[in-house]
């Protein structure tokens, strides 16, 4: 049985890509899902199929980068499906696309990017870590890119922001040890999604992972974590397979 | 005593009067300090209930309302109607809200709820049913939904101003606010300490109502839940000599209330507390408390005096009157052991 059968999950950025394949197998896992995003029209189809067969899924509108946002999203997704015990930041935006260099960056669009892809993440886990701290139990996920680590042209507003991602991210972890909670990031590598086109239109989508296929191996991963590995940053490709 | 009237912006700063329940000796300390006045060994026991934004302003049948929820199961909600106005005028100042039967319509922004029951405590206290899907009631809920939040008050309360550092479920109507002072430096400082603390949920209900039937049947039964982690960790501590001490009355309820049904036998599961705590109640599982400081007059004072003599409780409200604590949920804090 999943770990996280009967626990509770938030989900942001579910509607598309990852997030929504996350979602999607999350809650056939058992798990009490929560799924986030700003257009929630197409998501909540999928989460009423799934209700339909008596699976735990459901689905709150929320702009993650909006400070107002966040204690409604941790107190309604936890009066929906309880406590939370397994948080993923899926939710991020690369800025404007065609993505541009760092010369031509407005400085608003960068602080856009960092509200959704590094201030919304710290807001939310503020707001629902200390809950895991005292239940003892608790995983924060959070959905990193290889553009963390390599600085790639144009990429510069997306690279920081998931830089500093992975960064809070050990930070938390370094804080949270001996606690029973994790913090981990997760590189889930090049994959086929919207987000992809938008950064890159002229890649052949044959050459990229299906977000299915890597939110499998992701949940695999996160089924196993040690606390040990907390703090660590992964790539779901090499990730323990079962 | 001065009521606090806003949240410190370092909670651990509040004061802490320490006070010995068998001598009634006192020290006047700060609740930063906590994590050195208690033992290695030492249990605490937080009630990690979120706090909903519990109060909606509206009408009934187009005449203004103020409606504080209180709990709810399977949809349908506990809830105090208030008549017009606002928390700025003291509660027992408020207009009565209209009289509402069965089947009145409530309607609160985008929410509607009619009433299904009048409950014989008070006309004023209701059961009412939502007409929305969850998600779009609590969507709705915290979009226009506040903080249940009192006269003393210098300001509109937010959100954040009444979750502890822990909140997880929403199910308080108003903030277990004896654990505010338990910030993420003071609960690193006594896991290093070997003081370990485990939660449990509990629905803190309303302090008040200006309604005196009321008020004088506070608190009403509150439902709460008790994990089988926070059992093991309470017998874990007992076994090695280590205290049960409870952050905020509502877990002294949830702790006694759940042991007392079961034979003095703690096991994990939920319950309703009815228990009304007092001098004379022979408590099972807890040995010590944090509280916040409340008026005298309250059902928490009598929950005090299970725990030590009114003698001195009267002595330790004196000296706290007497050394400038303040009081109220962000005012300063008593630890009794």
């Amino acid at each position: 049985m999943s770990r996280f059968s009967q626990r509770g999950v938030l989900i942001t950025g579910a509607s598309r890509g990852l997030g929504r394949a996350l979602f999607d197998q999350l809650a056939r896992a058992g798990a009490r899902v929560v799924g986030v995003a700003r257009h929630t029209e197409e998501l909540e189809r999928g989460a009423r199929a799934l209700r339909a067969e008596g699976l735990a899924a459901h689905v709150l509108a929320a702009d993650v980068g909006d400070l107002d946002a966040i204690y409604p999203l941790a107190g309604a997704s936890q009066a929906l499906v309880g406590p939370v015990e397994l948080l993923v930041h899926d939710a991020s935006t690369l800025g404007p696309t065609p993505l541009g260099p760092l010369l031509d960056l407005p400085c608003e669009a960068l602080l856009r990017v960092l509200q959704v892809n590094l201030l919304g993440p710290f807001r939310l886990t503020r707001a629902i870590v200390g809950g895991m701290l005292v239940r003892g139990s608790g995983i924060v996920a959070s959905i990193s890119s290889d553009a963390a680590v390599s600085a790639y042209p144009n990429w510069g507003a997306y690279g920081v922001s998931k830089a500093a991602l992975d960064h809070l991210s050990r930070s938390w972890a370094a804080e949270l040890r001996g606690t029973g909670v994790s913090a981990i990031s997760i590189d889930p590598g090049e994959m086929d999604t919207d987000m992809h086109r938008d950064a890159m239109p002229d890649a052949d989508p044959a050459t990229l992972a299906r977000p299915g296929d890597v939110a499998r191996q992701i949940i695999a991963g996160l089924e196993q974590l040690r606390p040990e590995q907390s703090g660590a940053r992964v790539s779901a490709a090499d990730w323990s397979a079962p | 005593m001065i009521a606090a009237t806003w949240p410190r912006d370092d909670r651990a700063r509040a004061r802490l009067l320490l006070m010995d329940r068998r001598s009634g000796a006192l020290e006047d300390r700060v609740a930063s300090e906590l994590p050195r006045l208690v033992e290695s060994g030492d249990l605490l026991v937080v009630n990690d209930a979120a706090t909903l934004p519990a109060s909606l302003m509206g009408t009934a049948n187009g005449t203004p309302i103020e409606l504080r929820l209180l709990d709810a199961s399977d949809g349908l909600w506990r809830a105090v109607a208030f008549g017009a106005g606002s928390w700025r005028t003291p509660t027992e100042r408020r207009p009565s809200p209209p009289q509402l039967a069965r089947g009145a319509q409530l309607s609160f922004g985008g929410l509607c709820a009619t009433v299904e029951a009048v409950l014989s405590t008070s006309s004023r206290l209701l059961s009412v049913r939502f007409a929305q899907t969850a998600e779009v009631f609590w969507s709705e809920l915290y979009r226009i939904g506040k903080p249940v939040q009192y006269s003393y008050l210098s300001g509109e309360l937010r959100l954040w101003h009444v979750q502890n550092s822990y909140a997880a479920r929403p199910w308080a109507a108003e903030a277990p606010s004896a654990g505010f002072v338990l910030s993420a430096r003071v609960l690193a400082e006594l896991r290093q300490h070997g003081v370990r603390v485990a939660a449990l949920t509990h629905a803190a209900g309303l302090s008040s109502s200006g309604d005196e039937a009321l008020d004088a049947a506070l608190p009403l039964a509150e439902r709460y839940e008790i994990p089988a982690s926070t059992v093991a960790a309470i017998a874990a501590a007992r076994a090695n000599g280590g205290r049960i001490i409870a952050v905020g009355t509502s877990v002294v309820r949830a702790l006694e209330t759940h042991a007392l049904e079961r034979g003095g036998e703690l096991r994990a599961g939920a319950g309703q507390s009815e228990l009304r705590i007092g001098p004379g109640f022979a408590l099972r599982v807890v040995d010590g408390l944090l509280s916040g400081i409340h008026d005298p007059a309250a059902s928490h004072y009598a929950l005090l005096q299970a725990f030590a003599s009114r003698e001195h409780l009267d002595a330790a409200h004196a000296a706290a009157e007497r050394w400038g604590y303040l009081e109220h949920e962000f005012g300063d804090v008593c630890l009794l052991l």
